[in-house]
């Protein structure tokens, strides 16, 4: 009980929060390796929800999600990099 | 007492994560931002996916989740190496605060954009 208080009251606004304030610095950043760090976040951020979403229903088939996810951020962002090596930013 | 120690899991988890994403956005430098975003958001992460850990307390589940743990403490500090050495190359200006460059004279000249040389 105390659990689905705590997720549903802290744990899901506090990463819905973090996604947001993410998202306006993907949306203002300066340079484009900005917003390849507000990707990085919002990706971390995407893969706490799946987590904790996991906990909530109960279906741990969830965690290799959450996993594939971190997988796939990583690689977008080496290469995202690579892509300004080549070419330079904006 | 195994929802407490859950519950104060998720919530020191998802406040890293939040915190990571407010120095995001008000930090004033890329590079700043990344030493705030790198670290706490390995953390939260990590705690996190102990609390999943300790939820299940199954084999299974808690070894994916320590494998995923392990895989996001190594791959976080390059994919942030990556960011700031592509982003210090393409000549990101740096805050006008900051005190120490030691990257500075270390490349060829052409390597580094003319607005870095400039400076």
């Amino acid at each position: 009980m105390i659990l689905r208080t705590v997720t549903s009251f802290v744990v899901f606004p506090l990463l819905a929060g973090a996604l947001v304030l993410a998202f306006v610095r993907l949306l203002r950043g300066p340079h484009l390796a900005d917003r390849i760090v507000a990707f990085d976040l919002i990706a971390v951020a995407s893969a706490g929800i799946i987590v904790v979403s996991a906990i909530t229903s109960g279906h741990s088939v969830l965690l290799d999600a959450a996993s594939i996810w971190a997988v796939i951020a990583f690689l977008s962002v080496i290469a995202f990099t690579w892509y300004i090596e080549r070419k330079g930013g904006i | 007492m195994k929802e407490i120690i859950i519950s104060a899991l998720l919530v020191g988890g998802a406040g890293f994560i939040f915190f990571a994403a407010l120095g995001v956005l008000r930090m004033p430098d890329i590079f700043l931002r990344l030493s705030c975003t790198s670290k706490a958001s390995t953390l939260g992460i990590g705690l996190l996916l102990t609390a999943l850990a300790v939820h299940f307390g199954e084999l299974d589940v808690s070894s994916r989740a320590l494998a995923t743990i392990g895989f996001i403490i190594l791959t976080t500090p390059v994919a942030s190496h990556r960011i700031a050495r592509v982003a210090y190359l393409d000549g990101v200006p740096l805050w006008e605060g900051t005190i120490a460059d030691e990257m500075r004279g270390r490349y060829a000249p052409g390597a580094v954009t003319a607005q870095r040389n400039k400076e």
